[in-house]
């Protein structure tokens, strides 16, 4: 139950009624069932209800649901394989942007992203999710490899944000973030991005440059936490419901503004609900679009790159 | 009016100010960081660096540009057009009306000025950060601006400055802001792609995004002394975390000791440094 949002609250409890019903030994099977059934369809209904009106505060909770598929869930669901490839060469091996060489049905690419974690064991050992800059460099690494064997880039983006440490400070977490930027925009081979959880800030930004981005449904993507947005501009961190409402950050609003390309409709009631459903809409989403992509000479991918960086907020 | 000055003036100098009211107040101005109280004219003389204590003071975006060009022909070159509200943001304030009481604060347009002029007869293209505006915070129109700043380098094969001082992407236009930072660096590498010199000088203080793009993308990386610079702020990472950072932490001293930057140059000495520079550079 503790895995029910706030909102969620009443599809929690017609499912609490489902399982007691069919535990029960006060009725006839036949009764149960046909009960069973009726509270089954009204769960579905309230769900499409409650998910299909979801406010930017509520998309953020789903997007932080710590059910919903990380990156290593969908590397196990959509790859055929998936050789994980490690370090920056300089100083490690980053645990909360990780990549390698994959296929995804027959399709060779590298695919890096955002791993946070689902056990506190896990959580702690990906840093959260939150690189530092050595899962940048790593990330830039093997997206020049990339380029080098004519591989496209399949990104996945989950991130908080890029982590706020001494160290990282030390290590130059600017300068790794703004170097993916600056080689992103160049590379000859086509880059596909979904942002399939949190697209929090440079962090993100920082794999999130390509020729095609998409969004899942309940995914967020701003300039910055709700948390942080609310203490910088609201000067008061609880004000976050506020900030996720005025920043837009979700998927359906960004489309609107034509900053991604594409929306990717969740399973009912959010991708955690059903991470397979999940990962198929997004392999099936990533195969269209890189045979798509694929089809452009390497100018003129870089062209249309170019065009649509200068024109992100251009007036 | 009682103002900062009129608490802090040694008593003989508010006489002597009441006497002869024809010195207007803002002909001094007190250090802000060993707090001595300073004559703006030989102020001015000095780059705005304090007599005392060589602390650079902030400046606003066109006197840098000003000091920073020869006085012969310059001209302003990027659009002239306020951040556009994309998202109709409203926090305690209405974005529109943070604009409009920015451009009072600061006389400028934007949080970025772009002028083409000449530096010791030297051909160039400079941009400055307006700290006043916002924080320097970096919108659609900071990232548009800089943009023409780095097509207008391409077109006539010059060498691009900026100076940066900036709070980060500004959070009123969200992600339209964030994606500034991969346009902004796109046409960095446009311009490293064309071999033409970007130098990038970062002034007190800069974080985020702006850190996290322009500011760190220089072929040369200048800083002032004591810049502040880094990607979190440094109050954020002590309440994240709960430690107490080190002395000196995220200053200029510090980015040149970690590797992040080429030279630490007094305000001073820019001109000629970045003039040095530039004439061994071979891209025209
Ligand atoms: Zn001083």
């Amino acid at each position: 139950m503790e895995d029910y949002l706030e909102f969620e609250k009443s599809i929690a409890a017609l499912e609490k009624k489902i399982i007691d019903l069919e535990s029960s030994e006060k009725f006839s099977e036949d009764k149960i069932s046909s009960e069973v059934d009726k509270l089954n369809d009204s769960v579905v209904k309230l769900t499409k209800k409650i998910y299909s009106n979801l406010s930017p505060w509520q998309c953020v909770q789903v997007a932080r649901h710590p059910l919903r598929p990380h990156f290593l869930d969908y590397v196990e669901k959509i790859c055929d394989d998936f050789d994980e490839l490690h370090g920056d060469r300089h100083f490690g091996d980053d645990r909360a942007l990780l990549g390698g060489v994959a296929s995804i049905d027959g399709i060779n690419c590298v695919l890096i992203g955002h791993e946070k974690g689902r056990t506190t064991e896990e959580k702690i050992y990906h840093n959260f999710g939150m690189s530092q800059p050595e899962g940048y460099r790593k990330a830039g690494r093997l997206m020049k490899l990339a380029e080098k064997f004519n591989l496209p880039i399949v990104s996945l983006v989950d991130t908080p944000g890029a982590y706020p440490g001494i160290d990282s400070e030390e290590r130059g977490q600017s300068e790794a973030i703004a170097r993916n930027l600056s080689l992103m925009s160049s590379l000859e081979v086509p880059i596909l991005v979904n942002i399939v959880g949190e697209g929090g800030s440079g962090g993100a930004l920082a794999i999130a440059v390509g020729d095609h981005i998409s969004m899942m449904e309940f995914a967020t993507y701003s300039v910055a936490s709700p948390e942080a947005c609310a203490s910088i501009v609201w000067r008061d961190s609880s004000k976050a419901e506020l900030a996720a409402e005025a920043m837009q950050l979700n998927s359906n609003n960004i489309l609107k503004l034509k900053l991604i390309d594409e929306v990717l409709e969740e399973p009912l009631g959010g991708a955690h609900r059903s991470p397979d459903q999940a990962a198929l809409i997004l392999k099936r989403s990533i195969l269209k679009n890189l045979d798509k992509l694929q089809s452009y000479s390497s100018d003129d991918l870089l062209e249309r790159r170019y065009k649509r960086l200068s024109g992100f907020g251009a007036i | 009016m009682t103002n900062w000055f009129e608490k802090i003036l040694p008593s003989f100098l508010k006489k002597d100010q009441k006497k002869k009211s024809s010195i207007p107040l803002g002909l001094w101005k007190n250090c802000n960081s060993c707090n001595s109280i300073l004559y703006v004219p030989e102020l001015e003389a000095n780059s705005f660096v304090c007599t005392k204590c060589d602390h650079h003071i902030r400046i606003g975006a066109r006197t840098r540009l000003e000091m920073f060009l020869d006085p012969e022909n310059k001209e302003e070159i990027s659009s002239n057009k306020s951040g556009y509200d994309w998202l109709k943001f409203k926090d305690t304030k209405r974005y529109k009306t943070r604009l409009s009481e920015a451009e009072t604060t600061s006389g400028e347009k934007e949080a970025i000025v772009v002028i083409k002029g000449s530096l010791l007869k030297l051909p160039v293209v400079a941009a400055a950060f307006e700290f006043r505006f916002m924080g320097g915070s970096m919108g659609s129109m900071v990232g548009q601006k800089f943009v023409e700043a780095v097509e207008y380098s391409l077109k006539n094969r010059l060498p691009f400055i900026c100076f940066s001082t900036s709070g980060g992407a500004r959070m009123q236009e969200s992600l339209v802001s964030l994606y500034q930072m991969a346009r902004t660096s796109a046409f960095i590498e446009k311009m490293s792609k064309a071999k033409l010199p970007y130098i990038s000088v970062m002034i007190d203080p800069i974080y985020g995004g702006v850190a996290a793009s322009i500011a760190m993308l220089g072929d040369i990386n200048i800083a002032e002394p004591k810049a502040l610079v880094g990607f979190t702020g440094p109050r954020v990472i002590e309440q994240t975390l709960n430690v107490s950072l080190p002395e000196g932490f995220q200053k200029s001293e510090f980015l040149l000791e970690h590797g992040a930057i080429d030279m630490i140059i007094h305000r001073k000495e820019l001109r000629p440094t970045i003039h040095r520079l530039l004439t061994k550079f071979e891209y025209s």
